[in-house]
């Protein structure tokens, strides 16, 4: 039989490279790293939320058998210092930011549960947690700021002593006049919101293993990191070593969701370090119950909102005040509340809008971003506003929603504030309306909300229907880069330095660069995170892999492109325009037999003998580097069917549906599947995810048998379809989809719930909501 | 303190192993950091996750949950045993195929545990129904895909989606 070309380019459904690895068992993830000698770690970690910490006692520790070592912060000596403030803030006039960073060791005082206290490396790790209770700690326990509203309050126990207060940060973005919008509002919408915490839940456990290799003079580290290049270059400084003698692995990873792209994490600094002082590699790899305390979370904030409407449901304008829970570090700066800020203001035109929070240190895990990075928030509060002003004024939640779009011929469309990557807020394409009617059309709103819903209703069943809209900043610079090599076997190497957790880089950046160079997509073999391979560049974060690192691989496939031409010109005797790139060869227009083989062009291109001409550069290789001015616009409508059992408070979804636009769709398999990981974690957290503190700070349910992921029966099929607006900024057009998903489904679900108990008189304002939360609310 | 120690003697993937542990190891770290298999992934270490799920004597089972020690006298399958893909090629499992045929897979961590799960339940029910499989899949915890794609990969491992 004769072997069917596979389909390559952009836009199609390739099945992914990556795939035979991960489902042999093959693919190496860091846990997975092997090595002579190794030793393992455990960590002390603090029992209290707030203490002050007089003593640790390592002793019987350090005596146990098989124990090599133990080190707590008095023995880091200057290695011991705070770490990196890894996002400074935008420069927004006026603003308050106190940066407290996490230290690799707690020394005086413990901030957090689960905060590291001592680290033993041991010569297993069964021995290594044995000998953690060896270990004695004298600490005093201090009563511990848990509730924002609290923690912010007089005589509010102190997170860092330094400071007067736990404010962390502090931040007021305007446009237009909301004093004046208030004033001539025919109607003025004021509710208080709620989101809280929970867990990004990959469900691979953080892991570092570090090698010194004192001959070569070379540490080598596997780190279940999203920023490779920015953990090599940071260790290097840290450890007084040449950037070049630090290679820095990140295989494959098992999920990120934001929170495996901190810098550092203690484990990072610590694990290293002993590898070198011990002379021998170290491993340490987090188990479940450490992820629930150590790794870092988010998304508790309380907004209080006001909306200004005309009679017509036109927004005026929109006030927000609210407070950002930080944790008990502020390493990612202001990323997350920016986030929030700016996406408050969604597809909507809002003339006038004045937002300010707060953000509070509470003794608490770290927050950085987790999938969708504050977004939730912000479109949670548009969202319900609308919903609420629709209601008041008597018309229907739909057409309030388009009344308010931004129109086409307004993009590019500047918000006047600032976003998280310091640039102004600016919408760079989309076609919002469109998005609202094919969502409307494929859940069929008109027909259920006039026949179904009355049917169903007087046959006592309680079924809502909810439709939201979003826009998502994605695809923010500073840069990445791609190196493309055409080997003389005529496989085409490509190199990145953004790390995979799972989003088919394997094969997106491989469509792109084979559509470029006419080659099939399965030919292209793509290395990505490994600073050994590629050395410049900074991370998988805020949807930005196939906007930013994909622009770059097109870039570096389009100059590979130019030499093969330039070459092939001459070999063929045919002018570059005339010339064809098609199954692996290049040949003449017209006459595919004229024609030769790439990798037999590689070997030309780097002779033996004669002379590569000046000017000119051997082989057929390029690097090349994008970095966008500013982040491109995704947009989407998400409507959805819920069922509400008034007894019980189960909900169950009965549709699902999607349509986004994030441009230039490279590979709809993968978008698809990203849109569908999405939307179940924001099912989760909607409906069954939520980090319980007490008031002593204590995490209630640090177990997956008490804290809730979603399962396979929880999810329901999601009906996605594709809208394509291209972005202007990069080559490729594409915007960035990996965080779409889990954004707008907290207010989706308010809505539809809502609607199903459409009467009861019912508001819901917060999320998460659990089927216990929503039973109190229901029976409030 | 004195470190006990027994012999294993098992059979994985066909091959006998004889090994002398602690009682205490973990089934689980007993195939990843001992025999080297390190397809099986462990995730939460408490039986929730499911991406530890080898096969014992053909039935599935959470590795992290087991001592190896009780797998003494008994017959363990892995995932790199379900395909002879282990030297580099890319021969797969139908049920393999078929979750790279349907995007089945994002980040791969929790897909062996998910596929050991399926091949008892597949060879118990070779015809499930959507709802069948969403059950049968509720024990295996992924963050990535929503489950959507995994259901459509066993329905069309099992050649559901071509009948209906």
């Amino acid at each position: 039989m004769a072997r069917q070309r596979a389909p390559s380019g952009i836009g199609e459904r390739v099945r992914r490279n990556e795939d035979a690895r991960l489902l042999t068992g093959r693919a190496l993830f860091v846990d997975d790293v092997r090595l002579d000698g190794l030793l393992h770690v455990a960590f002390l970690r603090s029992q209290h939320a707030h203490a002050r910490l007089s003593s640790v006692d390592a002793s019987a520790a350090r005596s146990r058998a098989g124990v090599v070592a133990v080190y707590t912060a008095v023995d880091l000596g200057d290695y011991w210092r705070p770490g990196p403030l890894l996002v400074p803030p935008p420069p927004i006039p006026g603003l308050v930011f106190n940066s407290c960073t996490q230290v690799p060791l707690a020394k005086d005082k413990l901030r957090h549960v689960g905060e590291p206290i001592a680290m033993v490396v041991a010569e297993s790790r069964y021995l290594a947690e044995d000998a953690l209770d060896d270990i004695v700690v004298e600490a005093e326990p201090l009563p511990a700021a848990v509730e924002l509203e609290a923690a912010l309050g007089p005589g509010a126990p102190r997170v860092h002593d330094q400071l007067p207060s736990n404010l962390a940060a502090h931040v007021v973005q305007r446009k237009g006049d909301w004093a004046a919008a208030k004033a001539r509002a025919h109607a003025v919408i004021k509710r208080r919101f709620r989101y809280d915490r929970g867990a990004s839940a990959a469900i691979e456990n953080r892991a570092v293993v570090a090698h010194w290799d004192s001959r070569a003079e070379e540490l080598t580290v596997w780190d279940t990191t999203q920023a490779p290049i920015p953990i090599r270059n940071g260790l290097a400084q840290l450890l007084g070593l040449l950037e070049s003698q630090v290679r820095v692995v990140a295989p494959f990873v098992g999920g990120g969701f934001g929170p495996k792209i901190m810098m550092f994490y203690p484990e990072e600094v610590l694990v290293p370090w002993a590898a070198m002082r011990l002379g021998r590699p170290v491993k340490w790899t987090e188990d479940r119950q450490e992820n629930f305390f150590a790794t870092t979370q988010e998304r508790g904030q309380i907004h209080d909102a006001e909306l200004a409407v005309t009679k017509e449901g036109k927004i005026l304008g929109v006030k927000d005040v609210f407070l950002h829970d930080t944790g008990a570090y502020d390493p990612y700066g202001l990323t997350v509340p920016i986030n929030s800020q700016c996406t408050l203001l969604g597809p909507y035109d809002i003339p006038s809008y004045e937002s300010e929070f707060t953000a509070v240190f509470t003794n608490k895990t770290i927050v950085t971003p987790v999938r969708g990075a504050g977004r939730q928030h912000g479109v949670f509060v548009i969202e319900r506003l609308l919903d609420f002003a629709a209601k008041e004024l008597g018309i229907d939640r739909v057409e309030i929603r388009r009344t308010n779009l931004l129109r086409p011929d307004q993009f590019p469309f500047n918000n006047e504030i600032l976003f998280q990557d310091s640039a102004p807020l600016t919408y760079d394409s989309g076609d919002y309306a469109p998005a609202l009617d094919q969502a409307l059309e494929v859940i069929d709103y008109k027909r259920f909300v006039r026949e179904e819903q009355p049917r169903l209703k007087a046959a006592g069943r309680h079924v809502g229907i909810g439709v939201v809209c979003y826009v998502e900043g994605t695809g923010i610079g500073p840069y990445e880069g791609a190196r493309v090599t055409i080997e003389p076997s005529g496989r085409v190497r490509l190199a990145t330095g953004v790390g995979t957790q799972g989003q088919g880089h394997f094969t997106v950046f491989a469509q792109i660069v084979a559509e470029v160079l006419g080659v099939d997509v399965t030919d292209v073999h793509v290395i990505t995170g490994d600073t050994r391979e590629f050395h410049w560049g900074t991370g998988t974060f805020a949807s930005r892999g196939a906007v930013v690192a994909g622009s770059a691989c097109h870039a570096a496939a389009a100059r590979v492109r130019e030499k093969i031409l330039d070459l092939a010109s001459r070999e063929l005797k045919a002018t570059p325009a005339d010339l064809v790139l098609d199954g692996g060869r290049v040949h003449v227009r017209g006459d595919p037999k004229a024609g030769i083989a790439l990798g037999a062009l590689a070997l030309k291109a780097n002779p033996l003998r004669g002379a590569v001409r000046p000017g000119s550069e051997p082989g057929l290789e390029a690097t090349a580097y994008f970095g966008p001015d500013r982040g491109s616009t995704a947009n989407g409508v998400h409507a959805m069917l819920v069922e509400v059992d008034a007894e019980t408070a189960q909900v169950e979804i009965k549709r699902y549906v999607v349509v986004h636009d994030c441009g230039r769709v490279i590979n709809p398999m993968i978008v698809e599947g990203q849109i569908q990981g999405g939307v179940a974690h924001g099912i989760g957290n909607a409906f069954y995810e939520q980090l319980v503190y007490d008031e002593e700070g204590q995490l209630l349910n640090a177990s997956f048998m008490d804290y809730l992921l979603p399962t396979a029966t929880d999810v329901p099929n999601i009906e996605t379809t594709h809208r394509e607006t291209r972005s202007p900024l990069n080559p490729v057009g594409a915007k960035g989809v990996g965080e779409a998903g889990a954004i707008p489904t907290g207010p989706l679900f308010a809505q539809a719930v809502e609607d199903a108990l459409a009467g009861s008189g019912l508001e819901i304002c917060e999320i998460p909501l659990s089927p216990n939360r929503l039973f109190e609310l229901m029976n409030a | 303190m004195r470190t006990l120690i027994t012999t294993l003697v098992c059979t994985v993937n066909g091959v006998r192993h004889e090994r002398t542990v602690e009682p205490r190891l973990l089934l689980s770290d007993f195939l990843r950091h001992e025999l080297g298999l390190t397809g099986t992934h462990v995730g939460c270490e408490h039986g929730v996750c499911g991406a530890c799920t080898v096969l014992l004597d053909g039935e599935a089972v959470r590795s992290c949950l087991m001592f190896a020690v009780q797998a003494d006298g008994h017959d363990v399958a892995t995932v790199e045993g379900l395909s002879d893909g282990l030297g580099g090629g890319d021969a797969l499992h139908p049920l393999q195929a078929a979750f790279r045929e349907a995007h089945g897979l994002q980040c791969g961590f929790c897909t062996p545990g998910v596929l050991m799960t399926l091949v008892p339940f597949l060879r118990d029910h070779p015809d499930p129904d959507e709802r069948e499989i969403r059950e049968a899949l509720s024990g295996n915890l992924c963050r990535c895909t929503g489950y959507q794609n995994i259901v459509a990969a066993v329905r069309l491992a099992c050649g559901a989606a071509a009948r209906a």
